[in-house]
């Protein structure tokens, strides 16, 4: 058997008291697609990086084409022939496509930019490959789908003989993956290997040829694709089985709670944010929205909380208008915010856990007394949510910064959920945790649902919202093009809607 | 007859604002290269200042103007290096250290100037004279305003497409214009952005040292304290108010230039307001741009940014 391509031997990394990656052995085969597997924080980032020059390991060796090599920075690795596409695509969005291509490569007409040549070596690429994109757009103008392939252009550019990509499908849509998927067979038949990034147990089934998973920056194991199936695969992630995907029982009162009627939002030069939506939200009742980032969910969401004043419209709860709906008001009115942002929007990163979760309620006893914060009272608070959220902190006065992203995201559910009373806004909830904390932040979801309150999620996961929702709202654009029920029947319909088509077209 | 005045009076507004406009150009350059890169440089004032008292003892100690430029662009550049130091290498706030340095490079030339003469008067020093570009000075009117000038209103003019070539043109260009915009995708490339950001600080330095240089010798031949009076922060708005661009900036510049030199000739036009109005012309002019301007979002995207973030 030849050497393999690529080997890194127990590789050990760590930051602080953090051990990011411990004795971790990964090899990599010329030719094949190999799936590096594992929960956030599991380490696949850490080692991937190292190989790319970003980190030094603390010990360990690297051997790449049977010969042992150092890699101090990137240029290392590019001189190698190792490329990389980051999970934040390195792209500078105010250059254009060919810029972004040309920097930091080396231009036989130096000092000038090799323009000329560069443009027939992108048309070449675009045959070859399968990989076409203006070259005179700026990036920031492309869809994510397009600016990814200018990473990946940037990097066969390079000369890649290894290609790594970090979780490169987590901003695309189901049409994107299926043809980054063609793009990457494309690259593999041309003798590029591939090491693949994800959290997605479909998605690594389906590409890869082996797979090695990582728990706690440990590797746990490594597999013939063919071998492996989703519940062994989850075990070895997780740790010990939890059952997936399970839907929660649908169904809601026939009665309105948030009633949207053609309300937009305009922006001067920018135009149109949101286009006549119309909507109703039930008691009891999960309703999904759906669709590409950036058609303007964020913008529902923050109507909705009355963080922006809509244009035209009218919004009602309970069937009582809402005039100039302001942020006080809705949390009057009995509504919890759970933004996408969490770290920027929903939390003041170096507070406590114990004051991050009365952020909202400072002004109200019992919290608030003649204009001072009751200190002994917000603890007590806090050491109640702790217990009931299950949220992992060391004291109640800990600051929310040192928690990891599930644990942040208990501390925003624990307050959210306390003031909704009526009526819940949840912005991509389970983004970027991993599958126990996930798991955890939907039954908080659901149970708020058993006690009648109308839940509006927006996501981006397609199987959160199948899963969760009783119907599914789909917006392009700011508008919003269909509603349909929540079940998996009707996932090509979505995935269309997703892409501009009218609901009455995809009927058709 | 009255045409005749207006005209030459117009000729020399025009040629007067040019030349004022030239100290303004080459700190505007230097601020271009910097921000580019991703640092933002208050401190131009303060190398400017550095470059008005290093061109001095530069052409005190040399005899000669030229050994003058040079001095004025080391001491530029050497405050250049300190900040690079203290913002990239350590990390400061790169709006505090930049105030700092315009303070230190007051105190420090003031603090050598007095020690050096008691009295707080300068010796007189070889400085750049004018000389007429053959035959392009003898064209009527442009002549007059263009190319009657001294040696280093021809070497800014010579800048503006050299500096647009070499910022947008080049390989080195794009690597520092990504330094500005996303330095961990210029990292991810294999741009060693702290070098990077270091050479344009430096660079930046010596350009606003050369701008000081004109104004200790290119004006007059000698060392005063307030030389610089503000025109730092007037080239940090021209940079703005040209988008980054060096033939906008220019423009930018020459604005600026022949406002000053509308207010100087104002002055003696003996018009009834105080000439402390005429004199804070060019600074209301400079503080609308910001206003106007500041926020229009085509500034590179990291700047002010420290890298690595930490």
């Amino acid at each position: 058997m030849p050497a393999p391509l690529l080997e890194m031997r127990q590789i050990v990394k760590s930051f602080g008291s953090l051990r990011a990656n411990d004795r971790i052995d990964f090899e990599v085969r010329a030719g094949e697609t190999h799936a590096l597997l594992g929960e956030n924080g599991a380490g696949k980032t850490t080692l991937m990086n190292i190989l790319y020059g970003l980190y030094q390991p603390d010990s360990g060796e690297i051997y790449w084409k049977g010969e042992k090599i150092t890699l101090h920075s990137p240029r290392d690795a590019i001189r190698h022939r190792i490329g990389m596409i980051h999970q934040h695509l390195m792209l500078v969005p105010n250059l254009t496509v060919l810029e972004n291509v040309l920097v930091g490569l080396r231009s036989p007409k130096a000092p000038l930019l090799p323009v000329r040549e560069t443009l027939s070596r992108l048309e070449d690429f675009a045959v070859q490959y399968g990989l076409s994109v203006d070259p005179a757009r700026k990036v920031k103008e492309l869809p994510l789908g397009l600016q990814q392939r200018v990473e990946i252009l940037k990097a066969l550019f390079r000369g890649a003989d290894l290609l790594i990509l970090d979780e490169p499908t987590a901003v695309l849509s189901p049409l994107e993956v299926e043809e980054l998927f063609a793009v990457l067979k494309n690259l593999v038949s041309k003798g590029v290997s591939i090491i693949f990034i994800s959290h997605k147990l479909d998605e690594v089934l389906r590409i890869s040829d082996r797979i090695t998973v990582l728990r706690q920056g440990k590797r746990i194991g490594t597999l013939e694709a063919g071998h492996a199936t989703r519940e062994i695969l989850t075990e070895m992630m997780v740790g010990r089985s939890i059952a997936l995907d399970r839907s929660f029982p649908k169904g809601a009162a026939a009665q309105p709670i948030l009633e949207l009627k053609n309300v937009s939002l305009i922006r001067p030069k920018v135009g149109r944010i949101l286009k006549n939506i119309s909507l109703t939200l039930h008691r009891g009742e999960i309703l999904g929205v759906a669709g590409i980032d950036g058609n303007g969910q964020e913008e529902l969401a923050d109507v909705v909380c009355g963080l922006i004043p809509y244009s035209e419209g009218q919004m009602l709860i309970e069937g009582c208008p809402v005039l100039n709906p302001t942020p006080q008001k809705m949390k009057a009115a009995g509504l919890g915010y759970v933004p996408a942002d969490r770290q920027r929007v929903g939390l003041v990163r170096n507070f406590s856990v114990a004051h991050n979760l009365v952020l909202k309620s400072l002004d109200d006893p019992p919290f608030n007394a003649y204009g001072f914060v009751q200190e002994k009272v917000v603890r007590l608070n806090a050491q109640q949510m702790i217990a009931e959220f299950d949220i992992r902190a060391t004291d109640p006065l800990q600051p929310v910064e040192q928690l990891s992203g599930g644990n942040q995201q208990k501390v925003i559910l624990g307050r959210e959920l306390k003031l909704a009373t009526r009526l819940l806004v949840a912005v991509h909830p389970t983004r970027g945790l991993d599958v126990g904390a996930t798991e955890s932040v939907r039954r908080f979801l659901y149970s708020q649902k058993e006690r009648g309150v109308g839940i509006l999620l927006i996501s981006a996961d397609l199987d959160e919202l199948l899963a969760m929702s009783d119907r599914i709202a789909v917006m392009f654009r700011g508008e919003i093009l269909g509603i349909v029920p929540g079940e998996r029947a009707f996932l090509p319909a979505i995935s269309r809607m997703m892409l501009g088509e009218h609901l009455e077209a995809v009927v058709q | 007859m009255e045409e005749f005045l207006w005209v030459s009076f117009l000729v020399s507004l025009l040629a007067a604002g040019v030349r004022l406009a030239t100290p303004l150009f080459f700190a505007a350059l230097g601020g271009i290269t910097n921000e580019l890169s991703g640092v933002l440089n208050i401190g131009l004032e303060g190398m400017m200042v550095a470059g008005t008292f290093g061109a001095y003892i530069g052409a005190l100690l040399s005899g000669s103007e030229w050994g003058g430029a040079l001095g004025g662009m080391l001491a530029g550049g050497l405050l250049g290096l300190l900040f690079a130091f203290l913002s990239i290498t350590l990390g400061g706030d790169q709006v505090v250290l930049g105030t700092g340095l315009n303070i230190f490079a007051l105190g420090l030339t003031s603090f050598f100037f007095r020690s050096m003469y008691k009295a707080g008067i300068s010796q007189f020093v070889p400085s750049f004279q004018a000389w007429n570009v053959p035959l392009l000075s003898d064209i009527p009117i442009i002549g007059q305003i263009f190319f009657r000038q001294v040696p280093l209103v021809y070497m800014a003019y010579m800048l503006i497409p050299t500096a647009t070539l070499i910022l947008y043109k080049t390989t080195w260009g794009l690597e520092l214009r990504c330094c500005g915009e996303h330095p961990r995708a210029a990292e991810t490339v294999g741009i060693d952005v702290i070098k990077m950001r270091y050479f344009a600080l430096v660079l930046s330095g010596m350009l606003a040292g050369l701008g000081g240089t004109f104004l200790s010798l290119g004006q007059i031949s000698a060392f005063t304290e307030g030389l610089v009076s503000g025109r730092g922060f007037i080239a940090l708005a021209a940079v703005i108010f040209g988008r980054w661009r060096p033939p906008n900036v220019a423009l930018a510049c020459l604005l600026f230039g022949v406002a000053d030199a509308l207010q100087l000739r104002l002055q003696g036009f003996g018009l009834p307001i105080r000439y402390e109005f005429l004199l804070m012309f060019p600074y209301l002019l400079t503080l609308i741009t910001f206003i106007l301007f500041v926020n229009r979002g085509d500034a590179p995207a990291a700047l002010g940014k420290p890298y690595p973030e930490r």
